[in-house]
């Protein structure tokens, strides 16, 4: 809780110079287990915008790998993940940004994408090559709907 | 928090493993009522697999069915074109297949042998080199496009007459090179989403990706119909579409990489039975 009231003053100190296009994606900084404490964009996050981004097959396709019961009105959830149910009740919002923008670093081989990153695997398409898979803020709106996900 | 490792997910694969294939894994491959070929064999010692798995088995009930009966099998009407290109003239010789190879039955068991290293060009030969080289230099015929409906017709036919007969391909002497390639490129990271082959098909078959059910991407049962894009679809031209959807660039059909690949795919499911031509989503 430290942690989070300490992200809270940080970005409040900063948000005046809010960022339009994000921290890039090389200058992210990982806590110990993978955590990103600092906000992307220092722009709140929209939990109704994330969980477009999450079902959506050209972004987060979230659903490929996992089940969410809040999204249950979506068809086919994979099983190659956990289920996400209560992951905002398992997981800080610290550890969650971590391990959207880049799942290797809380889970080491990871076959989950990460989401933010400037260099992917190799023959990436040339159209990809150099993008991440989500803009800075699409991170910050997924973690934000995470969040909402909580145990009942 | 803790770092965690792959047991998490080896845990959960197991799993969910055990609560869905189940219900396929009783149905049994029964072609035409007479031809019955086993699914699910035991992998040699040195296979990163437990046991081995065809495709057939992580298919619905309706695509299944679809296969268990050559009327019903819309790839047999490819094979009936292949026919009778087999019997037709074409090039500057004058010749058809069938004046040199007068039965298509005398392919018997070649499926299963290939890719196959050639001692005299110092490459592998596919299905498909093996084809262009009687057009090009025994018929004076123009060479088929790899991915093409006569190529992929004349391999189905081909494959056919291995039908029942289980994978076989060596991995010794001049193929362990291109064994060697074929399994980096296998557990290579590729693409915006950095996924490997293995990543999926050995580490996750049984597990449903979305709306797919992984399998372990063998290889016995190509050409395979697909209902997907309602035409006959070569091993490398799956290679390429898997690449495609973590956005990688894929290889060329009939490139070393593929071709390397190919073997290597083929050599992780020797003893898996010749299901040619299949049927799959
Ligand atoms: C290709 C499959 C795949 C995709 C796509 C994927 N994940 Fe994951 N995810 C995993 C796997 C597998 C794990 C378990 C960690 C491990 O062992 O790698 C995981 C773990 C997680 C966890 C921790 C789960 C928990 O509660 O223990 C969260 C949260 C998560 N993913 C969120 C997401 C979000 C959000 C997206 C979309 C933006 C996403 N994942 C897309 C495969 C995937
Ligand atoms: C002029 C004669 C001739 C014609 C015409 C011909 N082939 Fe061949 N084919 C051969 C010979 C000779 C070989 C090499 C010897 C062998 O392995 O049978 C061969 C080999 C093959 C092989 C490899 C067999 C193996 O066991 O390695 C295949 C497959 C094949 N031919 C298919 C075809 C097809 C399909 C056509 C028509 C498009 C065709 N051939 C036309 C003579 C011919
Ligand atoms: C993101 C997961 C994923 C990755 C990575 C992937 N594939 Fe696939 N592959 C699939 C899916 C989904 C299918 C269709 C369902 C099935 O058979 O698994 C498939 C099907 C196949 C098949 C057809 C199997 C059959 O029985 O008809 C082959 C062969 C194959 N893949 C090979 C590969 C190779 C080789 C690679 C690496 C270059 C690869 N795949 C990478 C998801 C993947």
């Amino acid at each position: 809780m430290l942690l989070r009231s300490l992200v809270a003053v940080t970005a409040a100190l900063i948000s005046t110079s809010a960022l339009a296009e994000g921290t890039a994606p090389d200058a992210v900084a990982f806590g110990e287990d993978g955590q990103v404490m600092a906000s992307l964009t220092n722009v709140a996050g929209d939990p109704a915008a994330g969980k477009k981004y999450f079902t959506n097959r050209k972004l987060g396709n979230c659903l490929a790998c996992h089940v969410n019961d809040d999204a249950s009105e979506q068809s086919f959830h994979g099983e190659v993940g956990p289920e996400l149910n209560g992951a905002g009740s398992r997981w800080d919002e610290a550890q969650l940004r971590g391990l959207v923008v880049n799942s290797k670093k809380t889970f080491e081989d990871s076959i989950m994408p990460s989401f933010y990153r400037a260099k992917n695997g190799a023959r990436t398409m040339e159209k990809f090559a150099g993008k991440t898979i989500l803009s800075a803020q699409q991170v910050e709106d997924v973690v934000a709907y995470l969040i909402t996900l909580k145990e009942e | 928090m803790k770092k965690f490792t792959k047991t998490l997910t080896c845990v959960i694969a197991a799993s969910a493993f055990a609560t869905v294939a189940v219900a396929d894994e009783d149905a049994k491959l029964i072609i035409n009522d007479e031809l019955k070929i086993e699914t699910n064999v035991a992998a040699s010692a040195d296979s990163p697999l437990d046991e081995l798995f065809s495709g057939w088995v992580f298919r619905s009930n309706e695509t299944q069915l679809m296969q268990m009966d050559d009327f019903d099998n819309p790839s047999f009407i490819f094979v009936e074109q292949a026919e009778e290109q087999f019997a037709k003239v074409d090039g500057t010789e004058g010749k058809a297949c069938a004046t040199c190879h007068e039965d298509v039955a005398s392919f018997k068991g070649l499926r299963t042998v290939l890719p196959r290293h050639n001692a005299s060009t110092g490459k592998l030969d596919t299905m498909a080199t093996l084809i262009n080289d009687c057009r090009t230099d025994r018929m004076g015929a123009e060479p088929w496009k790899f991915s093409k409906g006569k190529m992929t017709s004349m391999k189905a036919l081909i494959s056919l007459q291995s039908r029942g007969m289980p994978m076989n391909v060596a991995v010794d002497g001049g193929a362990a090179e291109a064994f060697e390639k074929g399994k980096e490129l296998y557990y290579t990271r590729v693409g915006q989403l950095d996924m490997s082959c293995a990543n999926c098909h050995e580490d996750n078959y049984g597990n449903m990706i979305r709306a797919d059910h992984l399998s372990q991407g063998q290889t016995n049962g190509f050409p395979t119909y697909r209902l997907k894009n309602a035409k006959l679809n070569s091993i490398q031209g799956r290679f390429k579409g898997c690449m495609k959807n973590i956005r990688a660039t894929p290889y060329k059909e009939g490139s070393d990489e593929f071709t390397a690949l190919e073997l290597y795919v083929a050599s992780r499911g020797n003893g898996l039975i010749v299901e040619s031509p299949s049927v799959r989503n």
